[in-house]
């Protein structure tokens, strides 16, 4: 049952603090999200700028990169994806424990960028593992990832733990981990994880 | 790669170290470090195979992130590569940008008036302290000191790129220069910002290197480790810190005279023993050297037009011909090779990665040490990949 806000907020004045599991939950589930310490081309380097002294990235939470997998709770995407690159990006999304999240940064990650014509890059991340945040820009600015990183925590904020709507991970059927492409003849099979990027992709070496 | 000396490379006189035996039995470990690994400066991987904690044979991988930037350029007019260009070494975006139009202006025979080589000065050296102190400080990074070192770098490199974002408009990817000249022009007020700028660098690599130079730890992990030879290194046409950190005289401002460099006093520190830490000390004096140019520049800048009068930007078609353009990147000499058929897309185009090249001697480097070490050693080549796969 949810307590109305005003009525929350007189309360609080009186010092009594009242709160939902739900809420305590998600409060700290966002107040310590744990990146993966993972770079892949130019935008890892706003990223780590992101984590330095000015912009500050622990004013959130989210200061302690993990190099393994297993104890990160966030990927950031940063930088182009290649096709020799991409399975082990989706290897990693898998080793990660849930709940786990993704932030797609930067304009390669997101669609190939200026790379797209390039016969090596894969036209986006999100055509195999769930992207929660994009992050447009060549290289996003480090205030753009914190704004990103805003819009993730509002959406763990607002999820909650029973019936529609709640994390993958309370789901018993829900899917949590995704088919590793592999390197066929021609491109990536297969083109693109059909749980996840609904649209069929034409022919190989399609260009959208 | 083998690890085994060929004939025709003992025959040649080669340098290279004497391959690496097992000791005792038992079988080898062959570990991949890497893509993911939080060392390797990006998607790199080494196939390292070990006998203990020992090296004793290394295979790099490369590939990880080839975006057919040189394909891309061919089929792209000579204007639209110069931003593909910021997106090689992704720290340097403007010595990139200098090294193509060095290029192009050879191929188009192109002047380039004084102050704008003033300006190409200028920020070339303010991309070299910033690369060399964040080299510095991933390096110190990978050796444990985790945070502090890399803090301080990156507190000047902030200083640095405000100068580029005021200037070019973008923090890291500035697309700055022009054939035969530059963009936009730099006002008083940037002039005035960046002699505040640079007053305030001695100090700051003071502080570093109170932290660093002396430090036992640093000298315990980082001397006599990962010996370069200078004869293997003029072999392996390594370039840049790394060739002078080994002894090397030879630096591309000092030998090529391009641009204005003549005008400036500097001079070229060398190392003597190639190791990891002669190449943290090279880099660090580098910087007092940049320091000393950009003093000299800011104070001699003319005034005067920023672009060449008769530099086309539209419609660009140089003659048929070919050109090699080659700058001092931080990183080593970065040439730029263009064949040009008339029209107006390069018919060939192509990078010489100083990253790449000095990546392979890599294995040279690593024999015999530990795993710990191989990622100090491959910490102070100081590489970046997109530059290395492109």
């Amino acid at each position: 049952m949810a307590v109305e806000k005003e009525l929350k907020i007189e309360l609080g004045k009186q010092g009594i603090f009242v709160t939902t599991i739900e809420e305590l939950y998600n409060w700290g589930r966002r107040s310590s999200v744990w990146p993966m310490q993972f770079g892949l081309a130019c935008c890892a380097i706003e990223m780590i700028a992101t984590t330095m002294a000015r912009y500050d990235l622990a004013r959130f939470g989210a200061e302690v990169f993990r190099p393994s997998p297993r104890q990160a709770d966030l990927m950031i995407v940063s930088g182009t994806v290649t096709k020799k690159m991409a399975p082990q990006v989706v290897r990693l999304y898998n080793q990660m424990a849930e709940p786990k999240y993704v932030i797609a940064m930067g304009a390669c990650a997101i669609s190939g960028g200026p790379f797209k014509q390039g016969y090596n890059v894969l036209k986006g991340i999100d055509r195999y593992i769930p992207v929660d945040v994009h992050i447009p820009g060549c290289p996003p600015r480090p205030e753009a990832l914190i704004q990103a990183f805003m819009t993730l925590q509002k959406k763990i904020d607002g999820q909650p733990l029973t019936g529609e709507g709640r994390p993958r991970y309370l789901d018993a059927d829900a899917q949590c981990e995704f088919p590793v492409p592999e390197q066929g003849a021609h491109d990536l099979e297969p083109p693109s994880n059909r749980g996840v990027w609904p649209v069929e992709i034409q022919g190989r070496g399609s260009r959208d | 790669m083998s690890v085994v000396e060929t004939k025709a490379e003992r025959a040649a006189g080669w340098n290279r170290p004497p391959a690496v035996e097992p000791e005792g039995e038992g079988e080898l470990l062959e570990v991949a470090m890497g893509p993911h690994h939080p060392s390797t400066h990006g998607v790199f991987r080494m196939d390292v195979a070990l006998d203990g904690e020992r090296v004793v044979r290394l295979k790099p991988v490369f590939g990880y992130l080839h975006r057919n930037h040189e394909k891309i350029a061919e089929g792209a007019s000579y204007l639209a590569s110069m931003p593909y260009t910021d997106r090689l070494d992704y720290f340097c975006s403007l010595t990139n940008n200098w090294a193509y139009a060095l290029a192009v202006e050879k191929l188009a025979g192109q002047e380039v008036p004084e102050r704008a080589e003033y300006i190409r000065v200028i920020l070339a050296e303010l991309t070299r302290i910033q690369n060399h102190a964040s080299t510095i400080g991933f390096l110190l990074q990978e050796m444990g000191a985790s945070g502090t070192p890399l803090m301080y770098a990156f507190r000047e490199r902030e200083k640095i790129l405000d100068l580029f974002e005021s200037l070019t408009g973008s923090r890291m990817m500035c697309n700055y220069m022009r054939f035969g000249g530059c963009r936009v022009d730099l006002s008083a007020a940037w002039l005035e910002a960046t002699k505040k700028v640079v007053a305030g660098l001695p100090a700051f690599v003071d502080e570093f290197e109170a932290l660093l130079t002396g430090n036992e730890i640093l000298m315990a992990r980082c001397q006599g480790v990962g010996v370069l030879k200078p004869d293997l290194a003029v072999n392996a046409s390594i370039s840049g810190p790394m060739l002078r950190a080994s002894g090397v005289n030879y630096d591309i401002r000092k030998v090529d005279h391009y641009g204005i460099y003549d005008r400036f006093r500097f001079r070229v520190p060398l190392g003597d023993h190639g190791d990891v830490y002669d190449r943290y000390m090279v880099r660090v004096l580098e910087m007092r050297e940049s320091i000393g140019i950009l003093n000299q520049a800011l104070q001699e800048i003319p005034a005067g037009p920023i672009m060449d009068a008769k530099a086309k930007l539209r419609g660009f078609r140089p003659k048929p011909g070919e050109a090699y353009g080659r700058i001092e990147a931080p990183k080593g000499e970065l040439g730029f090779y263009l064949i040009s058929d008339g029209s107006p897309n390069p018919y060939r185009y192509r990078v010489r990665p100083p990253s790449l090249i000095n990546l392979t001697v890599l294995e040279d480097m690593c024999l015999g040490h530990n795993v710990a070490d191989v990622v100090l050693i491959f910490g102070s080549v100081d590489i970046v990949l997109g530059e290395v796969d492109r």
